[in-house]
């Protein structure tokens, strides 16, 4: 019997494994006290993530709330994911790279003409994605916000310049997520190609949900 | 029975007495300003508003619009909204601000961005320096923790719900209060992405001009910096302008800036080539 590495480490049954494809979305509804693995499966991968509350989806993740309350950009092992009425909706229980990206958003078909040129608007992107999966359930654009960028490398420089560093993650990197309230989970696994977020090449990522 | 009461014209009469009367918070209607820039006509004024500490204003301003804010005591924060005024759920993309620009901090010609690839407004003239787009603002809870109570009807009212007060006078619901950026308190980023804020209070009579590029509405909410290390309630007035101005020439300093947001631009006059 072979031990499968991407599960090393995690507590409980699991209940949900899937491979989501390079560049699709995924959307899933995780219960209070289940934990959500993300697996970089060939590493380089930006993982846009939103959250929702399934009680009431007007309360959803604020990158703003986030790290205004713990005073860093940076979220870790231990941060407490905020909505935007500053309650946890998820902890960082537990991942394999050093930090990751809240302030940089998602590509847009729209923005990337701003950073690449008009003619990389009929290329795919984050927003489609996550309304293709909201739209599935009545979100529309208004439900739109800043997203995690799981994997991604944003820093800040002293003159506030803000780049994108390649990727510190590496194929097999998790993240380990734990539900404080009933959420739904909105994932885009980010189909740029124009900048080194994903080494320029979108790959599968991984998700496990145990309970 | 009082005497107010045994007359039923007193309330009136009392009522009617008050117009007139001057507070330290409050629109000027018509609008009128003595110190506009050199070669603004007072004609074309078209706001004039003291926002209370704590409080909220909102506005509906044209393309070419020019908005003075104005840091009256050195401890104002202004914390805004932007929807296109169209088409609300176009609205300030604070990501988007930031990764387009390749930068975080606001400051003269930078541009404030929706979530199109267009821009909302520009940054024309910037005295103060200290902005911040990364904290967002207070809510019920961050205040509720910090002052004892967060309520709109309290002594404390928090940002969020000043900005649900301020869109939902257009219509808009809570799922449209998004992200904002905060002006006048600003933040600055360590190595190790720990934010260090900086509140003040400073010089009063900063001041800073924006232009509206699109039709816009914007929100503002004048409540303490979420990050404010202060143990009270700590925030003055904040006095808002604006006038009429033309459409952005092709020559303009903000326009060409950089090649991103020359892109912007020329998203937001092709969305108003009709």
């Amino acid at each position: 019997m072979t031990t499968d590495p991407a599960i090393t480490g995690l507590s409980g049954t699991i209940i949900h494994d899937e491979i989501v494809p390079a560049r699709a979305p995924w959307l899933h509804h995780v219960a209070k006290g289940q934990t959500l693995r993300v697996v970089d499966v060939e590493g380089n991968q930006a993982v846009d993530f939103l959250i929702y509350s399934a009680a009431d989806d007007v309360e959803r993740y604020s990158a703003q709330d986030t790290v205004a309350a713990q005073g860093n950009l940076f979220l870790k092992t231990g941060s407490v994911l905020l909505s935007n009425e500053g309650r946890p909706m998820m902890t960082i229980t537990d991942t394999s790279v050093e930090y990751h990206d809240t302030i940089g958003g998602a590509c847009s078909c729209e923005s990337n003409t701003l950073r690449y040129g008009h003619h990389t608007k009929a290329q795919h992107a984050c927003v489609e994605n996550f309304l293709e999966a909201n739209l599935t359930e009545g979100r529309g654009k208004r439900d739109m916000v800043p997203n995690i960028n799981f994997f991604m490398n944003v820093p800040v420089e002293e003159d506030g310049s803000l780049g994108i560093v390649d990727g510190i993650s590496a194929p097999g990197l998790t993240v380990d997520l734990r539900a404080e309230m009933d959420v739904i989970v909105v994932v885009s696994n980010c189909p740029q190609i124009n900048n080194p977020c994903n080494a320029f090449n979108p790959t599968p990522v991984r998700m496990i949900v145990t309970a | 029975m009082t005497t107010n009461l045994a007359d039923p014209m007193a309330a009136r009469d009392h009522a009617r007495a008050m117009a007139g009367t001057r507070a330290d918070a409050m629109p000027v209607l018509p609008p009128a300003a003595d110190d506009l820039p050199e070669g603004v006509s007072a004609n074309d004024l078209v706001w004039e508003e003291m926002i209370a500490a704590g409080g909220y204003a909102t506005r509906r301003l044209s393309r070419g619009s020019r908005l003075r804010l104005i840091d009256l005591e050195g401890d104002a924060c202004a914390s805004l909204l932007i929807y296109n005024a169209d088409m609300p759920t176009e609205r300030l993309n604070v990501a988007d601000t930031v990764k387009v620009q390749w930068n975080a901090y606001l400051g003269e010609n930078k541009l404030l961005l929706s979530d199109m690839g267009r821009v909302l407004m520009s940054i024309l003239y910037d005295e103060a320096g200290t902005h911040d787009t990364f904290c967002g603002t207070s809510n019920a809870a961050t205040n509720e923790a910090k002052y004892g109570e967060g309520r709109n009807s309290g002594a404390f009212p928090n940002g969020r719900d000043r900005f649900l007060l301020g869109s939902a006078k257009h219509g808009l619901q809570r799922r449209d209060v998004h992200p904002c950026v905060n002006l006048f308190k600003g933040t600055r980023i360590e190595k190790d992405g720990t934010i260090t804020p900086q509140i003040g209070p400073f010089d009063s009579g900063r001041s800073m001009i924006l232009r509206a590029e699109m039709d816009v509405i914007v929100v503002i909410a004048n409540c303490p910096h979420v990050m404010d290390p202060r143990d009270e309630y700590a925030v003055t007035r904040l006095r808002a302008t604006a006038w009429r101005g033309p459409v952005t020439p092709q020559d303009d300093a903000a326009r060409n800036a950089s090649p991103e947001g020359l892109r912007a631009f020329e998203n937001v006059e092709d969305y108003y080539r009709r």
